[in-house]
């Protein structure tokens, strides 16, 4: 399946009006940081994977993998599931609700297609990618393994154990990626805990770091192009993904409030007036 | 009365390094990963004969607990190695989530466990572990108890799809098994048939109970000795007709009271079959330095031990021969 740009664009919007659907009708959820990753959700399913959405398989041999380390933007994240053919569109709509495959944090209990490791519980996605890739390489399966993470994070310690390791044994199939919002639950991060100069320390730890701005579709797709040739070159890559938490709903960006908040129906009027509904809604 | 001898005393972890060895030659897709234990973990050989399945992580025991997950996915089968309080308590929450809740097929196997630990001190000596592990939905936790019933255990979980926690030890103590002995996870075996009353032993307190067995017996007392050496599943059906049998029970384990088998058998009989139980275990305290077999002195997880909880259980049940 070839998307132009444009109609790229037009799905992350969809994606959009997807989490804010499913948070808003849940009345619980987080809806800021998927609103800021969809283009690179929409980017990674829609062109840059090589995957098969309705033949979905645990082991995923053969194909490339994403993990989702801040399983907080499960929303965005189920959207584009759905979208691209993992499950039907339809079950959007449960949502962190009682006897649903869609849990608020992704999890393997339930089944649902696309998802293969439970998160939530931030810090640990980068470890099980550096597994997954070391299984890869076993396996003489050329695919890489993409992780998104949260820039807050990587307050937890255990993303560097994984930088260490990544590097040190040359896990060059695998591609991070910061969400560079420079915002979390308690306020923007260089206030919670500054990260300092998040560039210089993954190149210190030994990865080649790439960065852009996740909300530009062009940029991203630029750049995760440039992250696949980086790769099979003794090093990791990462790339630093400039974001506004909350993209694309003018109220909701350039703070910390919608990080794990769901709207009234006021603010959700008000929200979802801003995103055209452009591939049909669930 | 049943004999066992041994001709020497071997260290648990050896029968591991063994098993893993074992397995590692039948299926391709067993890969180690190691904390910088490599060699307190007997784990050199494996590293040695395949070296492109072996992951040095370092000192990084939730890196290596969400590698080990991320490995299953290419379906690989790792077996982490580190001791036994770097391998639950340090990471227990990566377990939790990333291997546990994700039903991932890791085979997380901790040496050093218990007091037996000896000189290292209470920092190292993990007595929660059982209890922990056995608290996660999906894991099954096995204790086996000499060196050769570690390296049939090493065996019988690579088998087992889903998650699981082998327990061994440090100390060499006696080895009395045969590697022609049945094992299988979730079976108890039966080590000595009585009728007065039950003991349920796991792990280096197996060996105790048998030499308690052969104290009572001198006192006329029949034991009956059950070596649970899976603590989930546990072999209920095993445990039920051999307390319905005697009527009373003593547990022994080199584990806290709490959370171990002293728990598991307890909740057990008190939902079908309530009867005396006496408890050998470590009484809510942490360790010390000192020599294996004086920390087990001063714990009371010696054979008199066994013994003298075995007296007290005849006693609640109203018989005494003494």
């Amino acid at each position: 399946m070839q998307h132009h740009i444009e109609q790229l664009k037009e799905i992350a919007t969809q994606v959009r009006r997807d989490v804010l659907r499913m948070v808003y009708g849940a009345q619980s959820g987080h809806p800021g940081g998927p609103l800021g990753c969809a283009e690179l959700f929409v980017a990674l399913y829609f062109k840059v994977l090589h995957h098969r959405a309705g033949d979905f398989s645990m082991d995923g041999v053969g194909e490339d993998l994403f993990f989702l380390s801040n399983g907080h933007l499960s929303a965005g994240w189920y959207s584009v599931l759905a979208r691209s053919g993992y499950f039907d569109l339809g079950e959007l709509s449960t949502f962190r609700a009682i006897n649903s495959r869609l849990q608020g944090h992704p999890a393997t209990k339930e089944g649902l297609p696309g998802i293969r490791v439970a998160s939530g519980s931030l810090g640990q996605g980068l470890s099980v990618a550096c597994g997954a890739a070391l299984a890869k390489k076993l396996n003489d399966d050329k695919h890489l393994v993409y992780c998104l993470m949260g820039d807050g994070e990587l307050q937890e310690g255990q993303n560097w154990e994984a930088a260490m390791f990544a590097a040190g044994r040359q896990v060059d199939n695998l591609i991070g990626i910061v969400d560079y919002n420079g915002q979390q639950i308690d306020g923007p991060v260089k206030e919670v805990m500054p990260l300092g100069d998040l560039k210089a320390k993954w190149s210190a730890f030994g990865w080649d770091v790439l960065e852009m701005n996740g909300n530009i579709m062009e940029e991203v797709l630029e750049v995760l192009s440039k992250a696949r040739e980086a790769c099979g070159k003794k090093k990791p890559v990462m790339i630093l993904m400039k974001t506004d938490m909350g993209h694309g709903v003018d109220f909701m960006m350039g703070t910390h409030e919608w990080h794990g908040k769901a709207p009234k129906e006021e603010e959700f009027a008000k929200a979802i007036s801003q995103l055209p509904e452009t591939l049909g809604d669930y | 009365m049943k004999e066992y001898t041994y001709t020497e005393k071997k260290d648990t972890r050896s029968g591991f390094g063994l098993g893993l060895l074992d397995v590692a030659r039948q299926n391709p897709n067993v890969v180690g990963l190691c904390a910088d234990l490599t060699g307190s973990l007997n784990m050199t050989a494996f590293s040695k004969e395949f070296p492109a399945r072996f992951f040095q992580v370092g000192i990084a025991e939730a890196n290596m607990m969400g590698i080990a997950a991320g490995l299953t996915i290419g379906g690989k089968i790792p077996f982490t190695g580190t001791f036994a309080n770097f391998s639950t308590g340090r990471v227990y929450d990566q377990i939790r989530q990333s291997i546990a809740y994700s039903n991932k097929n890791v085979k997380i196997c901790a040496s050093h466990a218990g007091i037996t630990l000896g000189e290292d001190g209470a920092t190292h000596q993990m007595t929660e572990d059982i209890g922990m592990m056995r608290m996660l939905p999906n894991m099954q936790v096995v204790v086996p108890c000499d060196h050769n019933q570690c390296r049939l255990a090493t065996r019988a979980i690579a088998a087992i799809e889903g998650p699981v926690y082998l327990r061994f030890g440090r100390p060499k103590v006696p080895n009395f098994t045969s590697l022609d002995d049945p094992f299988e996870v979730g079976k108890a075996i039966m080590m000595q048939e009585g009728s007065d009353l039950t003991i349920l032993a796991t792990g280096h307190m197996v060996w105790e109970a048998l030499q308690a067995g052969k104290q009572l017996h001198e006192k006329g007392i029949s034991a009956e000795i059950l070596n649970v050496h899976t603590i989930k599943p546990l072999d209920e059906k095993a445990v039920l007709q051999s307390v319905d049998k005697t009527g009373c029970v003593v547990t022994a384990e080199e584990h806290q009271a709490h959370g171990g088998l002293a728990d598991t058998i307890a909740q057990l009989l008190a939902r079908h079959a309530p009867a005396p139980m006496e408890v050998v275990a470590i009484n809510d305290s942490f360790g010390e330095s000192g020599k294996p077999a004086e920390l087990m002195k001063k714990y009371g997880l010696e054979a008199s031990n066994v013994l003298e909880a075995g007296l007290r259980v005849m006693k609640r049940k109203g018989i005494n021969r003494r």
